[in-house]
């Protein structure tokens, strides 16, 4: 079922969906949004692919398997959370820095963030890992 | 507050993380949870139990929110005794587990799923949330769904839905009852809601909560009417994981029971006792008669699963100081005897390839150890003196006289006749029978496997020779459960 106009337009879908993921995970500290649905819409880019091309393109996308994913992302939360240990604080206890950036304004990036990017990982690779072997079935 | 409180969580955590980020190689998974199990037994010997021993209390308050509003755990002696059973048993069920899968390749999944149960466990006994409670009474379980599908054959994958669709229920029903506390309280720190409810008295809906966690935590714990999941789909998954969930995961259920019970609901608690000790005569009495009714030795030592979840909640029921003291130990007992058994099961199927007990046989003359080991096990089950299951009985039966309640205590100790009788069933099937099959080549065994079951009724020994101090820390247990408000200060700090 694979039609021109589908894998046109997934080709060229596929860096604004993963740009809109990453800016979903950013704004998700304050503002809907975050590492579960930033995460989502990244796996939703690249099961596009999928369903434009086959499995095996959308694997090779990925340039690792899908699995290693989950340590990542499991691994990135807990040290978010260990961290505040180093300083003598409970676990989980959450940290800002302020990054000025040019042009005025300035980037709040904290152990949150760090947090939900392990929540990104772990749900895009989750979603992949399910939906790729469906896909190869 | 205690900084290093959150290592029960956090260190098989750990451990999940690097054996999924080592899934192909087996070898190094191995390793890492041995090794974190092996560190979380160092931790509470070494730093909790010392510390508690002072204090009394250990608090955390999670991302250093002030106690009502944030996640606060709380460690008291009924937590630590919990804790400490998990991290024992965790420990040997895995020393069995990396020998009984040397014969047939383990799944990459096993090992991250099993340290992810135990840390669904140890979370559990330590959270001092409500909300929390749940959601590492669903971590708990959606790893032992894994587990027991591993292997992926008709039968286990039917028993894990059963399984998955009954623990549903009862995650519904608990979150009814979260949602209704809130409702009334405006909050689901268990201290707070403790001061909060003890304020406005008992009225129908707090009756109405504890009546649903009753009814979410009868179904975790398998207690009548609502049990026939267990045998249902325990006995379907493989030997160690069975072990861990039989000797384990429906002890959870009563571990909640006591801390919500004596906390929040301590009116709802008194008012409740004859409901409290019919579900205990009825489990108790259930699931004996199905136990003895059974050919299948892990089949049959699910229903005994039931049968003695039925005299936990009995000594839950009876609310009195030296009941609960008696359960705790209670506890203690039938943990490490349970698993033991299960265990020595696994052993004795490898034996003879099979876990029909009808098939089964000859064993006393083929592995006279084992069959030693079964003894002792099994004997304490039954209560036998003077093994561990008597003292946990006498303290049972005494704190039943003491409360009057003459009719429960002589279905326990019915009840205790047929459990003997059940083991004698076993013992003369299994063990005493000539081998109804010609024995072949004797086949090696892990050492792994008997390290693990002789260190499992090692331990049932120490509880039966230790019963006094160990009395003692239960005693004391008790005692903080009863008088909360020391537990209320720890957590909220006036």
């Amino acid at each position: 079922m694979s039609s021109l106009i589908l894998r046109t337009v997934a080709r060229l879908l596929l860096p604004i969906l993963v740009l809109l993921s990453l800016f979903l995970l950013l704004r998700g500290h304050n503002l809907p949004g975050g590492g579960f649905v930033g995460g989502l819409v990244c796996a939703a880019a690249i099961i596009l692919q999928m369903v434009a091309y086959d499995t095996a393109t959308a694997r090779r996308m990925l340039r690792g398997s899908p699995w290693l994913l989950l340590p990542l992302g499991l691994g990135l939360a807990l040290l978010s959370g260990l961290a505040a240990l180093l300083w003598g604080q409970p676990f989980m206890t959450s940290r800002f820095v302020s990054v000025p950036l040019p042009g005025g304004g300035a980037l709040d990036l904290g152990l949150p963030t760090v947090f939900d990017l392990g929540v990104y990982f772990v749900v895009l690779g989750t979603v992949l890992l399910v939906v790729l072997n469906l896909g190869e079935e | 507050m205690t900084l290093h409180l959150v290592l029960p969580v956090a260190l098989p955590l750990a451990g999940a993380i690097l054996c999924l980020a080592f899934y192909r190689v087996a070898r190094v998974q191995r390793a890492i949870a041995l090794s974190s199990c092996a560190g979380l037994v160092l931790y509470l010997a070494g730093v909790l139990w010392p510390l508690l021993n002072g204090a009394g209390y250990a608090t955390l308050r999670i991302g250093n929110w002030p106690a009502p509003y944030g996640i606060v755990l709380a460690v008291d002696l009924l937590s630590a005794i919990m804790l400490s059973l998990a991290a024992v048993v965790g420990l040997a069920v895995l020393v069995y587990a990396l020998a009984w899968f040397r014969r047939e390749p383990e799944e990459p999944l096993l090992y991250p799923l099993y340290l992810i149960l135990l840390m669904g466990l140890n979370g559990a006994f330590l959270t001092g949330d409500v909300f929390n409670l749940y959601v590492f009474f669903e971590i708990m379980l959606v790893s032992s769904f894994g587990l027991m599908a591993l292997g992926g054959e008709r039968g286990q994958i039917e028993g894990t839905i059963k399984y998955l669709a009954i623990s549903q229920l009862s995650s519904a029903l608990f979150l009814l009852g979260a949602g209704l506390l809130y409702g009334l309280a405006g909050t689901l720190n268990m201290a707070d809601l403790a001061r909060k409810l003890a304020a406005s008295g008992a009225t129908p809906y707090t009756a109405i909560a504890a009546l649903l966690f009753l009814g979410a935590f009868g179904i975790k714990a398998a207690v009548f009417p609502l049990f026939f999941w267990l045998p249902a789909s325990y006995h379907t998954a493989k030997t160690p994981v069975t072990a861990i969930l039989g000797g384990l995961l429906t002890k959870v259920g009563i571990y909640a029971l006591c801390r919500l019970y004596t906390l929040l609901f301590p009116v709802h608690w008194a008012a409740q006792r004859s409901l409290f000790l019919g579900i205990a005569a009825l489990t108790m009495v259930v699931g004996v008669l199905g136990a003895v009714a059974q050919g299948d030795i892990k089949r049959l030592l699910s229903f005994h699963i039931i049968s003695q979840i039925g005299y936990l909640i009995m000594g839950l029921g009876l609310s009195s100081t030296l009941a609960m003291a008696a359960t705790l130990y209670f506890m203690v007992h039938i943990v490490l005897v349970k698993t033991g058994l299960f265990l020595i099961a696994g052993i004795a199927e490898q034996v003879t390839g099979t876990t029909d007990l009808y098939a089964m046989g000859g064993l006393l003359r083929r592995r006279p150890f084992l069959a030693c080991l079964f003894l002792i096990t099994a004997m304490s089950l039954a209560g036998l003196p003077p093994l561990s299951g008597f003292y946990a009985k006498l303290g049972l039966v005494i704190a039943g006289l003491q409360s009057q309640e003459y009719w429960v205590v002589a279905v326990a100790l019915g009840v205790s006749m047929l459990t003997l009788f059940s083991m004698v069933k076993i013992w003369t099937q299994a063990f005493m029978k000539k081998a109804t099959t010609a024995a072949g080549a004797k086949e090696q065994l892990r050492p792994g496997l008997y390290v693990a079951a002789v260190g499992l009724a090692a331990l049932a020994l120490v509880a039966a020779v230790g019963a006094g101090p160990i009395y003692g820390v239960a005693q004391r247990a008790s005692q903080q459960l009863f008088d909360s408000s020391a537990y209320l200060v720890a957590v909220l700090g006036r």
